[in-house]
């Protein structure tokens, strides 16, 4: 048992000096997402114990709270998001949760679901999986699932969803470390997802089709244009007033990254 | 320049495109979205998901049945209520005794020290008899009920029980034209009137969100449990000492939830006018409390936490409360002058000036309104021997002449009064508003006026006392 402590201590050793002389970076923000009372403020105190700070989200009457967790020679600065069934009507938390992912882009987003109600669950997670491929998917409370009778299957979900899926209790500390590796390889890129998308009806679907490719031209890469192009379809209000105070800030960056790009 | 108004022009090219192909379908759009992704997430789970076997039996839904039905929830509600009242006056008592024994043979050494160190007598009588005194009340008329109401509570929280309350008070906060999740704010407030009012941010509607914040104090928080729970010890000394007591502070706290819908209704219809939102509330599923981790963390988080407050405002309170009772004014101390100026109000409100006193110094924190009372009763009378609440009895019946009605008035007081310096505190931030603040200090302290004026009144009126 002492080797094998050991030999793992060597081994992360190694991984650290790698990293280090790659000049990777070692911090990373991992965003915490789920429905309330699953077990999402467990994980978070879990994994952050006492190193954590709480506050308001910037305008809003909501508790923010933030902790950061180390892992293997990493820091993971965690936010704790506010408990949400879904990302599209609009309460404050539910803005904040989605403007939190759409446009400060965490590393990795953990989504937390309820084993013992998934399928009300999975609405937040597809979700969620709309706005960011670089999530882990985590199934909290599969001790209650399992005397309950309910069994998941983990690998077939992580199959359907097309990102990580860790089974946890967290409440017993159970599956907390095998978390913790997902998230690293999300939050590292040495995972890459390809997450399930939503397919909605033709008469969308078409619509997207022709706005999607407007947006990528404004926005490029830097945030999900589907996403933004769904939300443009629903005249979503804050989100267009958020994409347009992005683009007159972003400005002078732009002929910034357009000189370097010329070089 | 050039950039800008190319990237502003892309955005409002898009926005014409958008409204082209959508003119405002928004709604439509929506619930086509929503159905889409509740599909794929019932797809989902059809797949991933087996029901092995069925449990026997679905106890959650069995307590439910119970613990939240119509008939039976608040009755059941009402008999947990009082059997946490009533193990913690049972178990409070001895350890209580116990306590006040050991810190008392304290002072007595304290003061041999002081007679072999030669000290002079202010020495002695500023931080033995001021701080040490009231320090000591405070840890021993309080550490023992905390130590078993609030593990108590917390095992109901850590149970799946509080969400349930709410359920079952939802409905009379609606009709009092409040937001239900009040219910919850207002639970919270058992704890700490300060948490509860933090709370209220829960509450989306900032009409029904002030509602509940102004109403807050209207629950005993847990600096005000141990002196209702001494309070209601010395109304039923010696008769069914402990059944009694639980019943008196649990009509006390069902009092407060009477007065907190009143008042909610009050605003609703005057100051803050509107109808009330909905909201839904999931109940999550009952949970096996960890019994050894809820006492730990009741303990460290609340009773040492609420303890190190208490000690730490009773220390300088009990140093100002001596300094007052000790420095003379002609032939009366300044704590005397203030309570003899203060006792005509206070005799009217079924108390006496001391009392109303000990409220007013007890402002920065409930828990020291006791121990600042016993503090000015012994400065000012004569020295009494310790030990717990039959102590306290001869002190405030025997010796200063409270009847029932001064217990009942007192306690009442205690209940309604003001919030805490915290609590006022916290409102000013949460509110942002210098006005609601005052508002929240000013309708509880008239509420409890008025209550204690008509109940004491009513009392005179008819020969009672």
């Amino acid at each position: 048992m002492d080797l094998i402590n050991r030999l793992f201590r060597r081994m992360d050793a190694n991984e650290e000096s790698a990293r280090k002389s790659n000049n990777q970076k070692t911090s990373y923000i991992i965003a915490l997402a789920g429905n309330p009372n699953t077990g999402k403020s467990t994980i978070f105190n879990a994994l952050t114990g006492l190193r954590q700070h709480t506050g308001n989200w910037p305008g809003k009457t909501v508790l923010r709270a933030e902790g950061s967790c180390s892992y293997r020679g990493m820091t993971f600065n965690l936010v704790d998001l506010p408990g949400t069934y879904s990302l599209l009507s609009n309460s404050a938390e539910e803005q904040v949760a989605r403007d939190y992912l759409c446009f400060s882009k965490p590393d990795a987003t953990v989504v937390v679901l309820d084993a013992t109600c998934l399928e009300r669950n999975l609405n937040l997670a597809l979700q969620v999986l709309e706005i960011t491929s670089k999530a882990v998917i985590c199934v909290n409370l599969v001790d209650e699932a399992k005397r309950k009778g309910i069994e998941i299957n983990t690998a077939s979900l992580s199959e359907e969803l097309g990102v990580p899926v860790v089974p946890t209790a967290a409440r017993e500390g159970h599956g907390l470390g095998k978390l913790l590796s997902a998230i690293t390889g999300v939050a590292t890129g040495s995972v890459v997802n390809a997450p399930y998308t939503v397919k909605y009806e033709k008469k969308i679907e078409d619509a997207v089709v022709k706005v999607e490719p407007h947006i990528r031209k404004l926005v490029g890469e830097e945030f999900n244009s589907r996403w933004l192009a769904l939300r443009f379809l629903e005249h979503d209000q804050t989100v267009i007033s958020a994409v347009q105070k992005w683009t007159e800030e972003r400005v002078p960056l732009k002929i910034k990254a357009g000189g370097v790009a010329l070089a | 320049m050039n950039h800008s108004s190319s990237t502003t022009g892309k955005l409002r090219d898009i926005m014409k495109e958008v409204e082209r192909i959508s003119p405002d379908v928004t709604l439509k759009l929506n619930d086509s979205i929503v159905s889409t992704i509740y599909g794929d997430a019932e797809r989902i789970t059809r797949k991933v998901v087996s029901q092995k076997s069925k449990p026997r039996v679905d106890w959650d839904k069995k307590l439910d049945d119970v613990l939240t039905s119509r008939t039976l929830g608040i009755p059941m509600m009402l008999l947990l209520l009082a059997l946490v009242f009533w193990i913690t006056v049972t178990g409070a008592n001895y350890p209580s005794t116990v306590l006040a024994t050991v810190l008392f043979w304290g002072q007595d050494r304290l003061t041999d020290l002081c007679a072999w160190l030669g000290a002079p007598a202010w020495v002695k009588g500023f931080f033995v008899e001021g701080i040490y005194r009231c320090v000591a009340w405070v840890v021993s008329v309080m550490l023992p009920p905390m130590a078993i109401f609030f593990p108590c509570f917390t095992l109901l929280e850590d149970l799946g029980y509080l969400p349930r309350v709410a359920f079952n008070l939802d409905y009379l906060f609606k009709k009092a034209g409040a937001h239900g999740k009040q219910s919850l704010t207002m639970t919270m407030g058992f704890g700490c009137n300060a948490a509860g009012v933090i709370a209220c941010r829960i509450i989306e509607s900032p009409r029904e969100r002030l509602i509940a914040m102004l109403t807050n104090n209207f629950v005993p928080c847990n600096g005000r449990f141990p002196t209702l729970i001494a309070l209601a010890g010395i109304l039923v000394m010696g008769t069914a000492y402990s059944l009694g007591a639980a019943v008196i502070v649990m009509g006390i706290v069902l009092f407060g939830i009477a007065v907190t819908l009143a008042v909610s209704r009050a605003l609703s219809a005057t100051l803050l006018k509107g109808v009330p939102s909905s909201f839904t509330l999931e109940l999550p599923p009952y949970r096996k409390p960890r019994v050894g981790r809820v006492i730990i963390r009741s303990i460290y988080d609340r009773t040492l936490f609420v303890l190190g407050r208490a000690v730490c405002v009773a220390a300088p309170a009990g140093a100002v409360t001596w300094l007052l009772a000790n420095i003379y004014v002609g032939d009366l101390s300044v704590l005397s002058h203030c309570a003899n100026w203060l006792n005509p109000f206070g005799t009217l409100l079924g108390m006496d000036g001391f009392i109303l006193m000990a409220f007013i110094l007890g402002l920065p924190a409930n828990e020291i309104v006791l121990p600042i009372l016993i503090m000015s009763y012994l400065a000012t009378g004569s020295m009494v021997e310790m030990d717990s609440i039959e102590a306290l009895r001869r002190l405030f019946v025997v010796e200063h002449g409270w009847t029932w009605l001064t217990v009942l008035c007192t306690m009442l007081f205690s209940l309604l009064h003001y919030p805490c310096g915290t609590t006022l505190w916290t409102i000013r931030r949460e509110s942002g508003s210098v006005k609601w603040t005052a508002l929240a200090a000013l309708i509880p302290l008239g509420v409890a006026c008025a209550v204690c004026f008509v109940i004491a009144l009513a009392a005179r009126q008819a020969g009672w006392v």
